[in-house]
């Protein structure tokens, strides 16, 4: 679904700024990936390479077999960032309908669907309120409804729930899985939580910084989630090994030894 | 509801207390009334000449309402443009700054010598210079406003720059062009007024207060002030509803 060779990103000016060199990765259709690292790791840059919302110094994008251009002009993915990005004066169920809007569809059906889409989210009650009067949170499941309503066959999520308090961060991780599940979507993930990226993902991109590259890619492997997935001593063992990832130093599985 | 209560009744009170302390402070100094009449005798005036203040509020109001129309329509299209193409914004904005500098009211008698004595365009024409700035600064103020997510979801998107223009720059603008629109309101009365003075068709409130003074009827000039207060608060309430009605988002908080 996604394939980087050789990436590499320098922000010129005074001093050049090497922000992602030689990031070679390939994202599997239906993956859950998370890309995950000190800040100014350059995680938020290489997604928006993959969006092409700014173009690499070096290497090639391939995104759903094309070019990244090509697959944002064709709307291949849906993306959602750290804020939601609401539209003040549009309803909540209008801020839904917004890609729809720009694809063509008719009223009809892009009010049905964004209707659906907020019944997934949890805040169908809230179609007609104006996001102002929604938290949050609420806002955030809005802007991930957004990010679904073309029904993309790849999501792009740069730290959509950074800003969110601890609860409404793992419930929103649940859905979020869930509804990845359910529809076979492959997610390109940033975060900066060592439990979100080991609960959300298949595998974990561990990166470093200055310049940004990839340090490790983690196998997380655990299998569905539940409620007891954020107990299970596996998954301690993974928020380990990510966690000792970033410190640069590898953690032998006990299955290995 | 008791604060609605004092929102509309305190501001009521203190307009009765102001002409109260305004005719016991003419008639305790004895005040003449070319210095300043009580508002006993502005009223008497006013309601004296009811029918002669509605009819020359309804012409002046006219010239303010086209003025402030076309001008508002003017600037928001230039504010357009000029967001969309940096080209005409830098040749556009110091030329608005320029003519802004001028004082468009001094205008009027060389408006008036370009058009006919019997035309209401002079006036209609000042009044749209005057509108015309405030509504271009705070238009385009408001589209360049943009935030830096939508630009991105929007690119997102693939929207072309109509698109964004439609869907981000405009809606979001809206706010800001209504912040000029009031202000450009209040303006087109004030304008619409003044013009009057310098000549022309002797139909509006501005030559009512003019040959009121010059005939030393003060009262009945204040009481065409009077009347040139309540149009421009007409339009500036106008104004207000209007903004209230165009964007809900910021008024239904």
């Amino acid at each position: 679904m996604i394939e980087l060779a050789g990436i590499g990103k320098t922000f010129r000016g005074r001093t050049d700024v090497v922000a992602l060199t030689g990031i070679d990765l390939t994202v599997a259709a239906g993956e859950f990936v998370t890309f995950i690292g000190p800040s100014g790791c350059g995680k938020s840059t290489l997604l928006r390479v993959v969006a092409d919302l700014t173009d690499p110094t070096a290497g090639t994008v391939t995104v759903n077999g094309k070019t990244a251009r090509q697959a944002r002009l064709d709307q291949d993915y849906g993306i959602a960032f750290q804020q939601s990005g609401l539209m003040d004066w549009r309803t909540v169920a209008r801020n839904v309908e917004l890609p729809l809007e720009l694809r063509g569809w008719d009223r009809r059906r892009r009010r049905d669907r964004a209707l659906e889409l907020l019944e997934l989210v949890g805040l169908a009650e809230f179609a007609g309120s104006r996001p102002a009067e929604l938290s949050g949170g609420m806002q955030q499941r809005v802007a991930i409804a957004r990010a679904l309503a073309t029904d993309p066959k790849l999501l792009l999520m740069d730290e959509p729930f950074g800003a969110l308090d601890e609860m409404t961060r793992e419930r929103l991780q649940a859905e979020l899985t869930r509804i990845a599940r359910e529809s076979g979507t492959t997610v390109a993930f940033v975060t900066h939580s060592i439990p979100e990226a080991v609960y959300l993902s298949d595998r974990v991109v561990v990166m470093s910084a200055r310049p940004g590259r990839i340090a490790a890619v983690v196998d997380v492997g655990l299998g569905e989630r539940t409620d007891d997935t954020r107990e299970a001593p596996e998954f301690f063992a993974r928020v380990t090994e990510v966690r000792e990832a970033l410190r640069g130093r590898t953690v032998v599985r006990a299955e290995e030894r | 509801m008791n604060t609605r209560a004092a929102r509309i009744g305190l501001p009521v009170l203190a307009g009765v207390l102001f002409l109260l302390g305004w005719e016991l402070l003419v008639v305790a100094n004895d005040i003449k009334p070319y210095l300043l009449p009580k508002p006993s005798a502005i009223w008497a005036q006013l309601t004296r000449n009811i029918d002669d203040i509605l009819t020359t509020s309804a012409r002046t109001g006219t010239n303010a309402l086209v003025g402030l129309v076309v001008g508002a329509v003017a600037g928001i299209l230039a504010a357009l443009v000029a967001s969309r193409f940096r080209v005409v914004d830098s040749l556009l904005v110091p030329l608005a700054a320029a003519v802004n500098a001028m004082p468009i009211i001094a205008l009027a008698p060389i408006f008036n010598t370009m058009f006919s004595t019997t035309s209401a365009v002079p006036r209609r024409l000042v009044v749209t210079l005057v509108v015309f700035f405030p509504l271009f600064v705070n238009a385009l103020r408001g589209l360049r406003q943009v935030e830096p997510i939508h630009r991105e979801l929007l690119d997102s998107y693939a929207a072309g720059g109509w698109t964004f223009a439609r869907k981000v720059r405009v809606p979001g603008a809206l706010p800001f062009v209504f912040t000029g629109l009031r202000l450009a309101a209040s303006l087109a009365v004030i304008a619409a007024v003044v013009a009057e003075y310098f000549g022309g068709l002797q139909n509006g409130l501005g030559t009512r207060i003019t040959s009121a003074a010059s005939n030393t009827a003060y009262p009945r000039a204040w009481a065409y002030v009077a009347a040139a207060c309540a149009l421009g608060l007409v339009f500036y309430l106008a104004a207000t509803a209007l903004e209230r009605l165009a964007t809900p988002w910021r008024t239904s908080r």
